[in-house]
């Protein structure tokens, strides 16, 4: 079976800098798939990459067979790939409700976005209470709520995160990644980038380690958790 | 007239002149707000506005309302075509670039008009019979009463449109953050183009009520409109939609205050003096706050 995204060498600039370096890696359908490495390595680059916020010099970005490299970020959506950027960025001057509103842009079905809306307050329960507040007053851990819900407002097949942990008490990460596990389970395929690697690799299925802009390493998560190379340079020992 | 009732007259005055400011401020905050752009052909937006207007009802032989509306409708398309050709190529120059192309794009409109119009000033017809209103003494005419009523009806449009509809949403989002915005599927130069139109729709709604109310228009007039309307929305805070409707109605007040009680020669300077303040002590304006995020 062809993987779901399937990015083949691709090599991305800022400017002058290289920032990725013939990067190949596959997501399948219903996986969860994290990217770790360290602050730099080029984790974000690779899923704004894949997004269509920046645009690979060389190489291609298959999803479901089609290419989408070289589409602009709103086609890229509609294909059925979203992402929660780091550092959340919400709409902090709306509404958690008009935040919503906005992940569910491309849709048009009514009755489905009514009943997503649900699904959303189903699972992040601190939203609900919160809907008519401005998303900017709300906590940290909330805004990761939010963007989240947002992202699976446009009902995604592939869903990036970007750092979700960032900058969350250690409970509340342990919440954010019960969820999307949880989502992952409700049959949403997951690419997740983390700095946080020993949370990332017990929820992934397989993990790919990133240095400055190359993959070093790749493999079962359970058994790139074990190993002693990444237990030494990502994991503290 | 004793000092209460020319006050009261002054105010009357005040409003519909500010009236039109802010209808023309609208469309700067806006732009702004979405490219960060202080469109200086805003201005002559506005008088093209006034010479559709102008066309529509001489040539031909439009009622106010028609005429109106056919000029919002062109001239908001012309703010398209504008932001197509002029400014879009330029969406990733550094920002003087499209500064000195605004201007470059103003003196292109205002000596286009003198070539195809004329530099002639124009009569504009007297479309809207004045039966004014008297109200325990005070005059308000007709065509005040037109000012009033028509920048009342847009700015409750204009709310409802940014608050409530899908592409006001998005516009509020674009303007908040650009690459979010396309994260969730927003196509961010269309949304970046109906901008332009709905601001260059509304300068163009005051262009045809300062015809109605002065009787004259000519090709240079949105100089000097222009100019008050970019220091109302700096005095409302730019980038913001209320704060352009109060800086509009404030500048046009202090304007006939000024005029009615010192000397109408002082009354721009009046106008400068309050942007050289607002620059000086509250830069963000009277709405803007300090945004600070959230980490």
């Amino acid at each position: 079976m062809a993987a779901m995204l399937d990015i083949k060498d691709i090599n991305v600039y800022y400017g002058a800098i290289h920032a990725i370096k013939g990067i190949s890696l596959t997501v399948n359908e219903g996986e969860i798939v994290t990217l770790i490495g360290a602050n730099g390595a080029g984790k974000s680059t690779t899923l704004r990459t894949v997004s269509g916020l920046l645009t690979p010099k060389e190489g291609e970005i298959k999803f479901l067979g089609e290419t989408i490299s070289g589409l602009p970020a709103q086609d890229i959506v509609r294909a059925g790939i979203s992402q929660v950027p780091e550092g959340r960025r919400i709409f902090a001057n709306m509404t958690v409700m008009e935040n919503l509103e906005l992940g569910a842009y491309i849709r048009t079905d009514k009755e489905g976005i009514e009943k997503d809306y649900q699904m959303v307050f189903e699972r992040f329960p601190r939203l609900a209470e919160r809907k008519e507040q401005q998303a900017g007053t709300l906590s940290g851990g909330e805004q990761q709520m939010l963007a989240m819900g947002r992202a699976l407002m446009s009902r995604p097949k592939l869903l990036l995160l970007d750092e979700p942990s960032m900058g969350l008490a250690p409970l509340l990460i342990r919440e954010i990644f019960n969820i999307i596990v949880d989502i992952n389970k409700a049959g949403t395929t997951v690419l997740l980038v983390e700095q946080n690697a020993n949370m990332a690799l017990s929820i992934a299925n397989r993990a790919y380690v990133l240095e400055t802009g190359r993959i070093t390493l790749s493999g079962d998560a359970k058994e790139l958790a074990a190993s002693e190379d990444v237990r030494k340079a990502y994991l503290g020992g | 007239m004793d000092f209460g009732s020319h006050l009261i007259q002054q105010l009357i005055n005040g409003i519909s002149l500010g009236s039109v400011y802010a209808l023309i401020a609208l469309g700067y905050t806006m732009v702004y707000g979405i490219i960060k752009l202080i469109n200086f052909a805003h201005g002559d937006i506005y008088m093209v506005g006034a010479y559709v207007g102008f066309f529509a009802i001489t040539v031909a032989h439009m009622g106010i309302f028609p005429a109106l509306i056919v000029s919002m409708v062109v001239t908001g398309l012309l703010g398209m075509v504008v932001e197509r050709l002029a400014y879009k190529p330029l969406r990733h120059a550094p920002r003087i670039s499209v500064l000195i192309t605004a201007i470059g794009v103003s003196f292109f409109l205002e000596y286009g008009s003198m070539y195809f119009v004329s530099p002639t000033p124009r009569t504009f017809p007297r479309v809207f019979e004045t039966e004014g209103l008297t109200i325990a003494g005070f005059t308000v005419n007709g065509q005040q009463l037109l000012i009033f009523a028509i920048t009342l009806v847009l700015m409750v449009l204009l709310t409802y449109i940014v608050q409530y509809t899908k592409i006001g949403k998005a516009m509020r989002a674009v303007s908040f953050d650009t690459e979010t915005a396309q994260l969730m599927g927003i196509d961010a130069n269309r949304v970046i183009s109906v901008t332009f139109g709905i601001g260059s729709a509304l300068a163009a709604a005051g262009g045809v009520l300062v015809g109605v109310y002065y009787n004259s228009i000519d090709p240079l007039m949105g100089i000097m409109p222009g100019l008050k309307a970019f220091v109302a929305a700096v005095l409302g805070g730019i980038g913001i939609i209320p704060g352009a409707m109060a800086g509009g109605l404030i500048l046009g007040i202090i304007e006939a205050l000024v005029s009615g009680f010192i000397s109408s020669t002082f009354r721009d300077a009046a106008a400068f003096a309050i942007l050289i303040l607002v620059l000086l002590f509250k830069p963000s304006g009277l709405f803007g706050k300090n945004t600070q995020e959230k980490v």
